[in-house]
């Protein structure tokens, strides 16, 4: 996928480490998400995708490593500026993560209640959010009235209402029928495209590898063991790399 | 030696959870006194905690001073004591039947909700998604609650108290031939001041650990699915026990305060 990129990082990872007992999930990852920039994150499940998300987003602690988003290490802020810098990410759920309790248009309206600004235009910003994802009539729906395709699409409209410069995608297209993937990732790229957002996409989906990626990063054994554009590594010769794309 | 000096692991475990449910409890008092508060949440727990559970409580009530009367009319009549009724049953329901059950039946239905669904938003990522979204999902989710059930069970028991008590009086009626006018004036000549205060002010705390233990068990909620039928579970058996040792507490210190 060909889109514009800039040359500043806004997201930057550095020898980050996590362990859980005996098990070191992360030995010193080390990552750059560049401006504008869709970057696809591929290990086998229990490779420690999500967990270096969760330690991205300050939801588990690291146990070392130095964590930077727009400029700001995460380790240094107090809860409220922590707050303020997650209203600028969006994070998409492997499993959508509504708010089971609350309705549709609810469950968009509730990332706005902190910024007043936001939510005294709450009306359009939430009928913009369901057009973007091609569900307005759902609007009054509750979560179980959903199917998981547009489940994930709500998701994605909630992530995206507060028109974040990063999304996180954690697992997208898991547990979705083809056709319901396809439609995600075309979603993903369309907004994409129409808001100029930077993506940090985990999975294993190498289809959805192939249409999103700019650039990628293989998370084998706690580490970037491999990094390039999908076409430099689905021709690799390495075993490690090639057991991916089989 | 060194093996009996050893804490065993079931009791180490016992003591490491109290240890998170005192922090757990520091953590809600110093929330709920600070900024912003979630007033439109806290309404909404307080309307689906009191509401939802009124005609269980009133049921329960009702059947309590029902059976209780019915019970004790026998043992009293035998002393030719039953001019006593009244008194005895309104300062025993009222000091220490009434808030005990009724905060038993509290924890069944309160606090293993409360467990059950914070156990849930915790297994499908709600909570996760919530502190993401640049919200406190503790403000939102867990003082709010507590704060709820701190003041709705202490409403609660009073309404069941009072249901329990009519559910007496429609026995003596029916069975003493006593008009409500007399046993309810019966009971308000029995009933002090003493009788009252501490009965309210235990109630108070029984709510507090209703809601305190509930959204412990659900917030902190792991292994998935059986995860929360666990929380569920063990919110009801913690709060229980936790009850009987509020009202123990609550009784001594009473007997101090108040000369019962």
């Amino acid at each position: 996928m060909k889109n514009k990129i800039d040359t500043s990082p806004v997201l930057k990872i550095k020898d980050l480490k996590k362990s859980f007992g005996d098990n070191h999930v992360l030995n010193g990852f080390t990552m750059e998400l560049f401006e504008g920039e869709n970057l696809v994150i591929m290990g086998k499940s229990g490779s420690g995708k999500s967990v270096m998300i969760k330690c991205l987003v300050g939801l588990m602690e690291s146990d070392s490593g130095d964590i930077e988003i727009m400029g700001k290490d995460i380790h240094q802020l107090e809860r409220n500026e922590l707050d303020n810098l997650r209203t600028k990410i969006g994070f998409l759920f492997q499993g959508s993560a509504l708010y089971d309790s609350m309705t549709v248009r609810e469950n968009l309206e509730f990332p706005l209640r902190k910024n007043k600004e936001k939510l005294k235009q709450k009306d359009a910003l939430v009928l913009e959010a369901l057009e973007n994802v091609g569900l307005t009539d759902a609007i009054d729906l509750m979560p179980v009235e959903l199917s998981g395709g547009m489940k994930r699409r709500v998701a994605l409209a909630r992530a995206i209402i507060l028109k974040p410069k990063i999304i996180i995608y954690d697992e997208p297209t898991t547990g979705l029928d083809p056709i319901t993937a396809k439609e995600i990732i075309e979603l993903m790229r369309e907004i994409q495209q129409k808001q100029g957002t930077s993506s940090l996409i985990i999975t294993h989906d190498v289809d959805c590898a192939r249409v999103t990626a700019n650039r990628m990063i293989l998370l084998i054994d706690g580490i970037n063991y491999a990094e390039g554009t999908f076409q430099k590594l689905v021709t690799s010769t390495d075993k490690k790399i090639q057991a991916f794309f089989k | 030696m060194m093996k009996l000096l050893q804490i065993p692991n079931n009791l180490k475990a016992f003591l490491i959870e109290i240890g998170d449910l005192a922090y757990f409890a520091g953590r809600f008092f110093k929330e709920a006194f600070s900024r912003p508060f979630e007033f439109k949440e806290l309404v909404r727990q307080c309307y689906i905690i009191g509401n939802r559970s009124l005609v269980l409580v009133g049921v329960t009530g009702f059947i309590l001073g029902l059976v209780f009367t019915l019970q004790s009319r026998p043992t009293l009549m035998e002393f030719g004591a039953e001019s006593w009724m009244p008194s005895m049953v309104s300062i025993s329901i009222v000091r220490e039947i009434g808030p005990m059950i009724i905060a038993l039946i509290c924890a069944g239905r309160i606090s293993s909700g409360i467990g059950a669904e914070l156990g849930s938003m915790r297994v499908t990522e709600q909570i996760d998604a919530m502190e993401v979204s640049g919200t406190n999902p503790f403000k939102y989710l867990v003082v709010t609650r507590i704060m709820a059930t701190t003041l709705m069970v202490p409403l609660l028991i009073i309404f069941g108290d009072a249901i329990a008590l009519y559910g007496s009086a429609i026995v003596e009626n029916l069975k003493g031939d006593v008009s409500y006018q007399l046993y309810f004036n019966k009971i308000f000549n029995a009933l002090k001041f003493s009788d009252l205060i501490p009965a309210t002010i235990k109630s108070i705390f029984f709510g507090l650990a209703i809601g305190l233990v509930g959204t412990y068990k659900g917030y902190y909620c792991k292994k998935g699915t059986a995860g929360v039928g666990e929380a569920s579970n063990t919110a009801v058996v913690y709060t229980s026990m936790l009850l009987f040792v509020i009202d123990f507490i609550a009784v001594f210190l009473a007997d101090i305060f108040f000369e019962i």
